[in-house]
């Protein structure tokens, strides 16, 4: 009852829900809201002008990598957002911390909006929010030695400090990731990727922040060593009572790292829940599908739910629910309206008319 | 398939040594590929070899050619030691004027270098700024400065150059010219090329202003002039460095070409340009060695910064090498 | 007799600081038919192994020593004319990026054409025809469109699929693919994988599957290799190793994958890193990383720093280690103390 009532309102609204249907933003750390981004493909004013039946006009094209997504992240959690290539999980990362600017929807970090700001008012959140990259071989200024890139976030959020202070937290930290204090004057390029990507978590760990934003960093790391930089990415959340936002597509890591998971799609989020119910229980369709593809030691043949076709790109947008094309329970309403998230009695929040309608 | 790579780093458990700036250099591919390349060593030595001998020349030059005292008019167009005819006082002859044709071709080669060098210092500084702001900050402001740069670039350097210089000679006077003749061949030739640096640097702030390094720099909360000169400019020093060699050369061809059409340095204080100038009324009357002597000088010294700048394309550009 | 017998390959790189061995005696076979996964994280020389079976590695990489025998011809020595007719022909390759085997300029049918009638004489009709039968093999919608278009038209999985497609071509007796799914996303993957293993039974063709994820290996491949710094450590069946492997690499490898351990868990992780292959430890490459230790002074076993270890059999595979004999007999007392 309550879940096609609530559908209804939704609906209606068309935007997803408002923030007072939304139980969890009390002690939530990050609100999202109704975030939505594109970017442009046409180019500037004069590449825009097209010549269409005897008349000039300005035709413009995007890409829409975000089309509405709500978020809640909170203190002390990690979100694990998956989803494959193209689906907007690394933009939504990019949003966040202020490298984007959203072009519609709102972005408050402890309740105060972001997204607005002035690059001079955000400095004071860029001590709380840092980011870990994805690639540890561009993510580190070729030029700059170890100490000079850890000493700079230091010298910028805590002017005051003199430089043995500076020196000795930038000791503590190296040591804290693993990495010896006395190989500071060496370039990055002198690491391997395992230590490059140590040394990028120590420089954002630098500035003591709450909330690390993390855009898919074991994904360019060999198999022993993603277990290495897990494992620190885990301690230092234990030992530093850090918040994260992890962006990945990989779901094994996810089962293991994640409070909650959101899976995204074309830009949209089909499902969140805790990381036990969605990987005992997942109820969307592309969830289920995506569950099934992952490469398991245990089972001798792949048994996957083959998907038809393929992502469909951000360009022009599928009308109604952005997977209907691929979904093998899609009918005349999936192609039509567009699902919102609906919470489930254990707390799943699924974006599926077939899970609504219990079809599935 | 990836060509195993050999790193510095050994394993964790060793004691780690830093590597001095001089064995960086030592271990470099920089170093390497000069060690084996003769040619880059010869033109090096001969670069440096003239640049030393050339500011050097108040203490090399047998004679003052910039004295009038000095200079014997009755010793004039004398010819090179291995000519009948040659006086012992003057090795390389002397020019119409009765001047030691070593000495001014010492001094001349000082003034082609300070005003390649001066060139091409202001066109980098200009070229680097605008190249970086517009590749960094996008949009308008790139719009703006490419446009810029390319009616800079579609009017020829020479063009300009002769313009300029002869708006400055009738409106300001001959003597006022030839008094600030190196400065304002440094402002022209400068002004002219700098956008040759611009677009350079643009393409390569383009390139790395989507690496991660950058956005890390953003994250922390730096602000864009310090990304820029900080971040970004360094990693942008290879392009810059092969360029400048080119510039080098051109700067010293232009403003030889510039003398040679009497817009440049004065017959007084001579550069290699107005040299070739002066002597070439003389090459039909049997003293070739005024103009051609400093002629041989020139193409030596341009030759030897080209293929100095070859050869750092060749190793700076790593797609040659790494592929 | 093997299908494919690979024996003692030793392959260099003359880089300027020295002589780099990226193989060394490595050593395998292939049975007509069979699917041999090669394990390995980058850097272990998995596909300088599979370069170096056509001799497509290059300057300044070359194949130091030992043979590799295919059906019968000795294909190191052969002469590079020869080794065409073998390419591409009789063993097939399928590269991580398919833009690395596509011609961006050249249309589909194009190159599958001109592929087919470079080996066979067959009219441009019937080289078409061909084209149009492997692309309905790899289950690509509207194979006859496809044909006219260009690499640039499809999408990545389209790509990969067209990839597979090509290397049926000319009916192969091996297929050797690197990392082919890597590039690809989860649910893609899963579909060309599973597209690759049916046609490779189909048609009974070997395949080499290069790959750093276990969990493909495990599903796809009979046996597999497991290379560090150059050499194969272990090998034998698939499901063997990936049940109980023997070498502590092999084991740390499987152990350190997060399905492995309780969610929320630390990982178990293996410490340090690969060395370079300029610069290997004495004895066991593997030494500095291993975690069977004397457990008495926390040092390593001075045989496994002294002498790199010979082929041990254990069951059905074989191991290259020192202390297999140690480790079983230690398991045994464990299970028995259990018990």
């Amino acid at each position: 009852m309550t879940a096609t009532a609530m559908n209804l309102k939704g609906a209606n609204l068309e935007s997803a829900e408002t923030p007072t249907q939304n139980e969890e933003s009390a002690d939530s750390l990050l609100q999202i809201r109704n975030l939505k981004k594109r970017f442009s493909l046409s180019g500037d004013f004069l590449e825009q002008l097209r010549f269409k039946g005897g008349k000039l006009v300005r035709h413009r094209e995007y890409v829409h990598a975000i089309n509405g997504v709500n978020l809640d992240i909170k203190r002390g959690e990690a979100l694990c957002v998956v989803g494959e290539s193209g689906c907007g999980k690394s933009t939504v990362a990019r949003t966040v911390m202020g490298l984007l600017t959203p072009t519609e929807g709102e972005i408050s970090y402890a309740g105060q909006r972001i997204d607005n700001l002035s690059s001079r008012e955000l400095l004071p959140f860029r001590k709380r929010m840092q980011m870990i990259f994805q690639n540890p071989y561009a993510s580190l200024n070729p030029r700059m030695t170890i100490q000079q890139t850890l000493e700079e976030p230091l010298r910028l959020h805590h002017p005051d400090w003199n430089r043995l202070k500076v020196q000795e937290k930038v000791q503590e930290v190296m040591s804290s990731v693993g990495i010896d204090p006395d190989w500071g004057k060496r370039f990055g390029h002198e690491f391997s990727g395992g230590q490059r990507q140590r040394i990028a978590i120590a420089r954002a760990l630098a500035v003591d922040p709450e909330f690390i934003v993390a855009d898919e960093p074991i994904s360019a790391l060999d198999v022993s060593i993603q277990a290495q930089v897990l494992n620190l990415l885990m301690d230092a959340q234990r030992d530093r009572n850090l918040t994260y936002l992890f962006i990945t597509h990989d779901l094994a890591v996810v089962e293991h790292f994640g409070t909650r998971v959101a899976v995204m799609y074309l830009g949209t989020v089909c499902e969140i829940a805790t990381t036990a119910t969605l990987f005992n229980k997942p109820r969307h369709p592309y969830t289920q599908a995506l569950l099934s593809a992952i490469p398991r030691l245990e089972d001798d043949r792949p048994q996957h739910i083959r998907l038809k076709g393929e992502v469909p790109t951000p360009v022009n947008l599928p009308s109604g629910c952005v997977f209907h094309g691929r979904c093998p329970y899609a009918n005349a309403r999936c192609r039509q309206e567009t699902p919102t998230l609906v919470t489930q009695l254990d707390g799943t929040r699924v974006a599926c008319h077939a899970v609504e309608e219990d079809r599935l | 398939m990836t060509i195993p790579t050999v790193t510095q780093s050994s394993s964790q458990t060793t004691r780690p040594r830093i590597p001095s700036r001089w064995e960086r250099l030592r271990d470099s591919y920089l170093w390497y590929s000069f060690k084996r390349d003769h040619t880059a060593q010869l033109c090096l030595a001969i670069f440096i070899g003239l640049v030393i001998v050339a500011f050097a020349s108040p203490l090399l030059a047998p004679t003052d050619p910039y004295d009038l005292r000095q200079i014997d008019i009755m010793a004039s167009e004398l010819p090179p030691f291995w000519i009948d005819g040659a006086d012992e006082r003057f090795i390389l002859g002397t020019d119409a004027q009765g001047r030691d044709l070593l000495s001014i071709i010492l001094y001349g080669t000082r003034v082609s270098l300070l005003i390649g060098f001066g060139a091409v210092i202001l066109q980098a500084l200009l070229g680097v700024t605008f190249g970086l702001m517009a590749g960094y900050l996008g949009g308008r402001v790139d719009a703006l400065l490419m446009r810029l740069a390319d009616i800079q670039l579609s009017f020829s350097t020479l063009m300009v150059a002769i313009v300029v210089g002869a708006v400055v000679k009738a409106t300001m006077g001959g003597a006022f010219y030839s008094e600030y003749a190196v400065i304002m061949l440094i402002l022209i030739i400068g002004l002219a090329e700098w956008p040759q640096y611009a677009r350079t640097v643009r393409a390569s702030v383009l390139a790395e202003k989507n690496k991660e390094y950058v956005d890390a720099a953003r994250v922390m909360g730096l602000r864009s002039k310090r990304i820029m000169f900080r971040h970004v400019l360094p990693n942008t020093l290879s392009p810059i460095f092969v360029i400048s060699t080119v510039q080098i050369a051109n700067a010293i061809i232009s403003e030889a070409a510039l003398s040679f059409l009497g817009l440049g340095m004065p017959e007084t204080h001579p550069s290699l340009g107005s040299l070739i100038k002066s002597g070439f009324d003389y090459i039909q009357s049997g003293s070739w060695w005024i103009t051609l002597i400093p002629g041989a000088v020139l193409v030596i010294l341009v030759l030897s910064i080209n293929l100095l700048g070859d050869w750092l394309r060749d190793v700076m550009n790593p797609r040659l090498y790494k592929g | 007799m093997a299908l494919l017998e690979v024996t003692n390959l030793d392959v260099r790189f003359g880089l300027r600081q020295g002589e780099v061995r990226a193989l060394r005696d490595v050593s395998f076979t292939l049975e007509r038919g069979e699917r041999l996964g090669i394990v390995g994280e980058s850097g272990a020389g998995k596909s300088v192994a599979a370069f170096s079976l056509l001799n497509l590695i290059g300057k300044p990489g070359f194949i130091a020593g030992g043979s590799i025998t295919f059906d019968g011809l000795e294909l190191n020595s052969m002469s590079e004319r020869a080794l065409r007719k073998v390419r591409g022909n009789r063993i097939s390759m399928i590269f991580q990026d398919p833009m690395m085997t596509l011609n961006p300029v050249l249309s589909i049918g194009e190159q599958m054409v001109e592929c087919l009638k470079a080996h066979r004489r067959i009219s441009s009709k019937q080289a078409r025809a061909i084209a149009l039968d492997k692309l309905q093999q790899v289950q690509i919608p509207s194979p006859e469109t496809r044909l006219d278009q260009y690499p640039h038209e499809l999408s990545g999985g389209m790509r990969q699929r067209i990839i597979i497609a090509i290397a049926l071509l000319l009916d192969p007796d091996i297929i050797i693919a690197d990392e082919p799914t890597t590039a690809l996303d989860v649910t893609i993957q899963a579909e060309i994988m599973a597209l690759l293993l049916e046609l490779c039974e189909q048609h009974n063709v070997g395949l080499i599957l290069i790959t750093h994820d276990l969990g493909v290996v495990s599903q796809v491949t009979q046996r597999m290799l497991v290379m560090y710094a150059g050499r194969v450590i272990e090998q034998g069946p698939t499901r063997e190793i990936i049940n109980d492997p023997q070498h502590p690499y092999t084991q740390g490898l499987i152990n350190a994958l997060p399905q492995m351990a309780t969610p929320g868990e630390r990982l178990n992780q293996i410490r340090g890193s690969m060395p370079s292959l300029s610069n290997l430890p004495d004895g066991c490459a593997f030494h500095p990383r291993c975690d069977f230790i004397n457990k008495a002074n926390g040092e390593p076993r001075p045989a496994c720093v002294q002498k790199v270890p010979e082929f041990v059999d254990s069951g059905n595979c074989r191991v290259a280690c020192h202390m297999v004999a140690e480790m079983q007999e230690d398991r045994r007392l464990k299970l028995e103390e259990i018990s």
